[in-house]
């Protein structure tokens, strides 16, 4: 049986095409439809295949965008989708963890990649890649330079979780001459505080994947893995995650269904 | 199927102006009441009508947050945002209004309330237990007695106090009653209608025809069970909502509960079943403010501490309903609440094994999104987890 799994975020659509324990996949921008860029995608990933539409058996879509794509069969959460892909990817996996541009959040899965707890940042941005994206912005740098800048550096605490606020702080700081270094690394550290405490609470995972754009980010992850007391892992894949959870789920339902 | 009667219910705050007004030409007095802690049978029995004001709206919070700080919580604002802008008919319909010393954010609020409308604040206790608060809370009832006897121009005697013990008494049993229909699976009636008709019950003018209502709709709901009628399919995942209090205007979780794909068959919160269980003691030979101090003491809300008996109300209640999942609903900045949410998720998990989520919003629409996709993983996790 053949199964596609579409991931419609805010910034990219994902399409994920799964036979068997084989998969296929591509990463497009979703511009400003997702219910065409949804299309598209799926047109090309047919393509890619030499299939025809009728050859799929099931469809599942996921992201924010899901409930603008009329010709899915179901819409899933992106939590759900998002666990079924990471376990896929990396087996023994008790845990994920996801910063990405928005929102960061901590998904318990069981040995199946089924969620069984999770938790999501509030609305501020504190936690979230766009934290890191202000605080760049404020020291004149790009967020891909921030890891390797601060590297080895030893962090200075900063008071403020509001990213207005750590703005100004940072500002003040660079102004009594601390080192740019050691107010990232701060940074990166109050980050992963925030993040730790929200995996604490559904009880710290033994094997955790660390997806997300900041998962790229060394200084995150290393702060992260202290205060866990844990290795996060990182797959080079993790941004089809979603899409491939959801074709995975695809694949479950229609299992369920020929029952 | 919808029962025909809630047609009426989503109207009912609307409708019932025109009653109560005509209730204050005829020299009716109306007492406003915030909170559940407020005794309404020393209002009845003064005979005046109580109506509830708490604020489930966040039209007026824009206003409030011109005197009170952002950072409070949602009820407390759109409380005070209504008196103040005199946008609420029930607020300037009172004669008087009963307000008590709950959380720091109401307390403190009322002191600026105070200003519009002649008012009398309780002390409540912080705890339920032991003797001292006990004698404290009753004096404190005695207090109000006076204090509406004067306000109101009415004596409150024992007897119209026994008369109106009955019938807030026999009212909560009725909105009980309402409430237990939804311990049939599938529910029939949805946790949207649930609220609706139980929070409509705060605007009543005349608590016989509140409850004739309320019975028509049990009967009404009767009939959907007994030819499944309800408007859930089977196996869909049933939810029980704790936490905070909702009402018309601040239901934005129990809707995005029932939009995801769950059935609210409880609301353990104040406006739910919360209070319901616990009657005042019709005994002749006791004192019937010492009976209503009983009662009243025994509400488990956060303010309390410790509350031990939100755990042993909701211990019952996820048992009686067959509930596969908990959704705690926390308004921001409540910090009682939001902290008692920990010890909650501890519960439920650890001895219920059950799925858990903690909310923390306000009654703006502004995170609908966010908070939709976080109810939808929810319901799909118990949706599993109930299919296993
Ligand atoms: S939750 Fe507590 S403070 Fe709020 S209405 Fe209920 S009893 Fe009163
Ligand atoms: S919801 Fe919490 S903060 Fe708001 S009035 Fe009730 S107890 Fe106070």
């Amino acid at each position: 049986m053949i199964t596609v799994g579409l991931d419609l975020g805010s910034v990219t659509t994902k399409a994920v095409l799964v036979e068997g324990n084989s998969w296929i996949s591509l990463i497009r921008p979703t511009g400003y439809s997702p219910r065409q860029a949804g299309r598209e995608a799926f047109e090309e990933l047919l393509g890619n295949a030499g299939l025809k539409r009728g050859d799929i058996g099931f469809i599942v879509g996921t992201g924010y965008g899901r409930i603008s794509v009329p010709f899915i069969d179901q819409a899933v959460t992106e939590i759900t989708c998002h666990a079924k892909g990471a376990h896929f990817l990396v087996k023994e996996i008790d845990m994920v963890i996801d910063i990405g541009g928005q929102d960061s959040k901590v998904i318990a899965v069981d040995r199946f990649g089924n969620v069984t707890d999770f938790a999501m940042n509030d609305r501020c941005a504190a936690g979230t890649g766009k934290f890191l994206e202000v605080i760049a912005a404020a020291l004149g740098l790009d967020v891909s330079e921030l890891a390797m800048l601060s590297k080895n550096a030893d962090p200075i605490q900063t008071s403020n979780m509001c990213t207005v606020f750590v703005e100004s702080e940072v500002i003040s700081l660079l102004a009594e001459g601390v080192k740019r270094e050691r107010i990232i690394a701060g940074i990166h550290q109050s980050v992963a505080a925030r993040v730790a405490a929200m995996a604490e609470r559904l009880g710290k995972g033994e094997h955790i994947v660390f997806t997300g754009g900041v998962a790229k980010n060394e200084g995150v992850r290393e702060f992260l893995g202290k205060e866990l007391g844990r290795d996060l892992l990182v797959v080079p894949e993790s941004q089809i995650a979603g899409a491939l959870g959801a074709a995975l789920l695809a694949q479950e339902e229609v299992k369920l269904k020929s029952l | 199927m919808r029962p025909g009667s809630m047609k009426i219910f989503k109207n009912f705050r609307d409708l019932s102006i025109m009653d109560l007004e005509n209730a204050k030409k005829n020299k009716t007095k109306i007492v406003g009441l915030y909170c559940a802690f407020a005794p309404q049978e020393l209002v009845l029995a003064a005979g005046a009508i109580p109506v509830g004001l708490c604020g489930t709206k966040n039209e007026p919070i824009a206003a409030a947050e011109k005197v009170l700080p952002r950072n409070l919580c949602p009820l407390i604002k759109s409380s005070f945002g209504f008196a103040i802008t005199d946008t609420c008919p029930f607020f300037r319909l009172a004669d008087f209004v009963i307000a008590e010393t709950t959380c720091d954010g109401k307390k403190k609020m009322f002191e600026f309330l105070r200003r519009y409308k002649p008012m009398h604040i309780m002390q409540l206790p912080q705890s339920s237990d032991g003797t001292r608060t006990f004698d404290w809370w009753l004096a404190e009832l005695s207090v109000l007695k006076i204090k509406l006897e004067e306000n109101l121009g009415a004596e409150i005697s024992e007897d119209s106090l026994r008369q109106a013990i009955k019938l807030a008494n026999r009212e909560r049993r009725t909105m009980k009653r309402l409430h237990e229909i939804n311990k049939i699976d599938p529910a029939p009636l949805s946790g949207l209608d649930l609220m609706t008709a139980l929070w409509s019950n705060n605007f009543n003018e005349d608590k016989e025809e509140g409850i004739e209502l309320v019975n028509g709709l049990i009967g009404e709901a009767d009939e959907i069970a007994g030819n499944g009628t309800s408007p859930f399919p089977k196996g869909t995942p049933r939810i029980l909502l704790t936490g905070c209090p909702v009402g018309l205007g601040s239901e934005k979780v129990v809707m995005l509960i029932e939009k995801c794909g769950g059935s609210v068959v409880c609301l353990e919160n104040c406006g739910g079943i919360k209070t319901l269980g616990y009657l005042v003691e019709e005994n002749d030979q006791k004192d019937p403010l010492e009976a209503l101090a009983e009662r009243y003491l025994k509400i488990p809300c956060s303010c309390m501490s410790p509350n031990s008996g939100r755990f042993e109300l909701l211990d019952r209640l996820i048992t009686e309903y067959k509930v596969d999942g908990v959704v705690d609903l926390t308004w921001q900045a409540c910090h009682t609440y939001n902290i008692e949410a920990e010890m909650v998720r501890d519960f439920v998990k650890k001895d219920f094994g059950l799925p858990f989520l903690h909310l923390e919003t306000d009654y703006s629409s502004s995170d609908l999104q966010q908070l939709q996709t976080r109810i939808s993983a929810f319901i799909e996790v118990t949706g599993r987890k109930k299919q296993q």
